[in-house]
């Protein structure tokens, strides 16, 4: 039996069948019926020594290229300091479990404290939670929570401009749970907000999703946006990347009720798509409709400060089918990630990382322009990542790209293209991926 | 160490850094071309530290933690086994880490093909047609699998099919997730020995339900040995089965919920396939479904052509997306690197020593702990307090005297069928050795709750802290530094 994770000796397998009363381990399973015992054998990959393993992700891992990325859609190549991989790797981090027992938990405890105090400091909200699953789903939650907390409106708009793989989770959710999505249409590329007026007057919308930069890139004006929505007792929730906070106007700034989005862009590798985090954050009104996991500072007997999980009378160990959510997790271990990444890069550090990729991205949108076979698809404000027209074949330009080891921007259709430069793209790189445009 | 309690705002100094970056080379000022009225205008405090300064914070932090490296970890339901380490290896590979989910399929075969295999794997494990592995967690997966539910009947006209029968010794999640994905849930009792009651089950089962959820083994850990029976009245009703995976892990190498019945279910591969539990996540919950529901799974589905290459499909059919892209991607390479180690000749251990050492523990400790259940358990089982009830000891002093020991604490007050509930699952990658060290501690407790119960009571004694004010905590939450200092 025994096996480098399974421990069993024979010696030890008769001491325990002994104590128990039994004389074989299938007499543990007397009580099965016959039919439902798996008498075959599993159609899997026989046993693999760490030789083996190893060379066998090396082969699985040379199938994968790894490239100079050019484009974003919710995903950015960020640079992250290797002290945060390092520090994620102490096992007393990632082989806990949900911090239940807070006197043996209090590492995770606090770094979810400081994680809550700067997802509440970048979004300028009061509260944050302890995390989600991703960025989506977060949306998907606040789309919840809009509803939970207007009375008697089950309606909610979501901007055209949010990103189609956001919009199609918080679709996926609405569809199921019963919520009236409808789209509020977009219009040069930004949210359509002539069309708010309107649909607030029907008097059933609980709230608006917008995002914060939409999915062309564009940093939207929303001007009067929030005040609208609450002279009609709507919510407004806004899906924003974190990083580009340390610079933008915060959600709180323009009135938001919500903020929520993906942590992908606090440095976190870009992994195939995840883990990353959902972050959600809101007013202290709203506190008790917020779903997930959230930790709050208190004391002990001697007098000592220490963090609890708390307000878990929202959550659904208690309250079962009553609760605010299902979700009896968080991403926790990525939002370690997204804590010690915002206290290493700190205050000027954020700010240092937009203004190299806005300034990256504004000389790659510059030349690609000027050289005429690209054009301003939207004349609108932008960060790292930015639309562009183009009569060129994108297909084949992307394989060409590809071929040289370079991910080119997005595919948009209609001959949009959708471009990101994060800090960690050099000028030199810029340089080459628009010589080869310029070639094609 | 584990007196430090400093947090990392406390560390700030200003002009103090963690970073460096390369110099800005462009001539172009790309924030200026941002109207001023969209910049924030907030001051950002976050911290000013050193490197050195964030590396021994959390560093020290990491002290005052329990891992299942630190440690005897016997939550039950939860599964803690051994995390090995070649899976933390194999995650962190730049060839996977560096890689975009938006790139073209031709150039992530490898992340591709790994999915793909992962998802093959499992349905071989557990007798499904196929899995997505696309929730992120095991209540996302229940709500995917209850989503599948639903689409399959949708997708036949039965829309008045909307309720969902769940045991009242279910997980707490089986109905919060049934809320979420809109179906009404209807609880069928247990019996004592938390099984379901065929007879109150049969009268549930109209053309208005949807489906059941069911762990088997039970929360109790026992085995549901009438399954055939409820699969054969569910379906002759025309609802589907739908398996929670949280106590998968006994049944590994044993049975595969799809023989036994079920048309969907979930895993969580931070349980029963040795990923980490991250202090809360990532987790994974991949769901498997039979060859009937397969057009349901959500989007996007990874695919194998004839040619051997792998490509992505998004699906008409599919019930929609629950993930941005295909999941905690980096959780499955390491479910992966572990069902390989195990390979076929190993894994079939896995439920059967997990089995053994549960049952161990139970025979070795029923003379001081009161054992409502008799007979063989799974994975699991559950004591109802200490035997003597007269010492005034509870469950809750017991778990905490734990701490002091060095042992974490079973999962307690769950299920909520007995009032002093603690339920023990040691997992199979625990010797013998250390299981005896945690019986004999569990009688030295039950001793010291007979001769001196204050003892108990006023544990934990050793832990960093103790006794918290959950109840202040909650009566005024304070989850910000920055409310913090307010209130100082």
């Amino acid at each position: 039996m025994s096996n480098k994770f399974i421990p069993h000796t024979e010696d030890d397998l008769r001491v325990m069948l002994e104590r128990i009363g039994v004389d074989c381990v299938d007499a543990l399973y007397a009580d099965v019926p016959q039919e439902v015992i798996f008498q075959g054998e599993y159609d899997i990959p026989s046993a693999m020594s760490e030789v083996e393993l190893r060379k066998h992700f090396k082969e699985l891992g040379k199938k994968n290229s790894q490239l100079t990325v050019f484009a974003g859609g919710g995903v950015y190549d960020h640079y992250s300091p290797s002290a945060v991989a390092h520090l994620l790797g102490r096992s007393e981090f990632y082989t806990a479990y949900t911090p239940y027992q807070p006197e043996i938990s209090q590492g995770t405890l606090q770094y979810i404290f400081e994680y809550q105090t700067m997802i509440a400091e970048l979004t300028g909200m009061e509260a944050s939670n302890a995390s989600m699953y991703d960025g989506a789903t977060a949306t998907a939650e606040a789309m919840f929570m809009m509803v939970n907390s207007a009375r008697k409106k089950n309606r909610v708009l979501i901007s055209a401009t949010v990103s189609p793989r956001v919009a199609e989770v918080v679709k996926t959710y609405a569809k199921f749970h019963g919520v009236a999505l409808d789209v509020l249409p977009e219009k040069d590329g930004v949210t359509d907000l002539s069309l708010l007026d309107a649909e607030l007057a029907k008097g059933d919308v609980a709230g608006l999703i917008v995002p914060k930069p939409n999915k062309y890139g564009i940093i939207e004006d929303l001007t009067g946006v929030a005040d609208k929505l609450h002279a009609a007792k709507g919510f407004l929730t806004m899906n924003c990347d974190p990083s580009t906070l340390a610079v933008l106007r915060t959600p709180a700034g323009w009135g938001a009720d919500i903020a929520c989005g993906d942590g992908q862009t606090l440095g976190m590798p870009m992994e195939f798509g995840g883990p990353y985090l959902g972050f959600l954050a809101c007013g202290s009104g709203m506190l008790r409709k917020m779903p997930g996991r959230v930790v709050g500072a208190t004391k002990d007997a001697d007098g000592k400060r220490c963090y609890v999980l708390t307000l878990q009378a929202r959550e659904q160990h208690i309250r079962r089918q009553k609760a605010t959510s299902n979700i009896c997790s968080n991403q926790s271990l990525m939002a370690l990630y997204a804590t010690i990444y915002v206290a290493l890069m700190g205050k000027e550090g954020l700010k240092e990382v937009n203004k190299l990729a806005c300034d990256g991205a504004h000389y790659l949108c510059d030349a690609l322009v000027k050289s005429g076979k690209f054009q301003i698809a939207f004349d609108k404000p932008f960060l790292k990542e930015f639309t562009l027209k183009t009569d060129l074949d994108v297909k084949a330009l992307n394989k060409k790209l590809l071929a040289n080891g370079i991910m080119g921007p997005l595919d948009l259709g209609d001959g949009l293209v959708e471009f990101a430069v994060t800090e960690k793209r050099t000028k030199e790189e810029i340089d080459q991926l628009i010589t080869l445009i310029l070639e094609a | 160490m584990k007196t430090y309690d400093k947090l990392i705002f406390e560390l700030s100094r200003p002009g103090r850094k963690g970073y460096e970056l390369p110099a800005d080379q462009y001539a172009t000022d790309g924030l200026a071309a941002i109207p001023a009225d969209m910049l924030r205008k907030e001051p950002l405090d976050l911290p000013e530290v050193s490197e050195g300064d964030v590396v021994r914070h959390y560093t020290n932090l990491s002290n005052k933690n329990f891992g299942v490296d630190t440690g005897f970890y016997p939550l039950g339901s939860c599964t803690m086994k051994y995390n090995p380490k070649i899976n933390e290896e194999v995650a962190a590979m730049a060839e996977f880490a560096n890689v975009h989910p938006l790139q073209d399929p031709e150039s992530v075969q490898g992340a591709l093909e790994v999915y793909y295999n992962l998802q093959q794997a499992l349905a071989a494990l557990a007798g499904f047609a196929e899995f997505t592995l696309n929730p992120y967690a095991g209540a996302h997966g229940e709500l995917t699998g209850l989503m599948v539910m639903r689409q399959y009947h949708i997708s036949r006209g039965d829309t008045k099919r909307t309720k969902v029968i769940v045991p009242d010794s279910a997980h707490g999640t089986n109905p919060a997730s049934a809320m979420v994905a809109g179906l009404e849930v209807v609880e069928v009792k247990s019996r004592p020995n938390g099984s379901i009651d065929l007879e109150d089950l049969k009268p549930l089962l109209d053309d208005t339900v949807a489906g059941i959820m069911m762990t088997n083994p039970n929360t109790l850990g026992m085995f549901e040995t009438e399954i055939v029976e409820i699969a054969k009245l569910v379906h002759e009703a025309g609802g589907l089965l739908y398996y929670d995976g949280a106590n998968l892990n006994p049944l590994l190498g044993k049975v595969r919920p799809g023989d036994m019945g079920f048309d969907i279910m979930h895993i969580n591969l931070h349980k029963t396939f040795s990923t980490p539990h991250g202090g809360g996540g990532p987790g994974s919950g991949p769901v498997g479904v039979a060859a009937h529901l397969v057009d349901f799974l959500p989007n996007p589905r990874v695919k194998k052509g004839e040619d051997g290459k792998f490509y992505v499909e998004f699906g008409d059919k599919s019930l929609g997306s629950v993930s941005t892209f295909f999941g905690n991607f980096g959780v499955m390479l390491k479910a992966y690197a572990y069902i390989l180690s195990l390979g076929k000749e190993n894994i079939k251990n896995v439920g059967p020593m997990a089995t053994l050492n549960a049952n161990y523990i139970k025979e070795s400790l029923k003379d001081d702990y009161l054992l409502p259940i008799q007979g063989v358990c799974k994975h699991e089982f559950v004591f109802d307090g200490l035997k003597d009830k007269s010492t005034g000891v509870t469950t809750l002093n017991v778990a905490k005297r734990l701490l002091d020991y060095g042992f974490h604490a079973p999962t307690i007050y769950f299920p909520l069928l007995f009032h002093e509930s603690m339920m023990i699952e040691p997992t199979e990658t625990e010797s013998l050795e250390t299981l005896d060290e945690f019986i004999d501690v569990m009688h030295k407790v039950a001793k010291e709750a007979r001769e001196n119960p204050q003892a108990v009571i006023d544990a934990p004694l050793t832990t960093p802290v103790r006794h918290l004010d959950e109840t202040g905590a909650a009566l005024h939450p304070i989850l910000t530094y920055k409310a913090l200092k307010a209130n100082a």
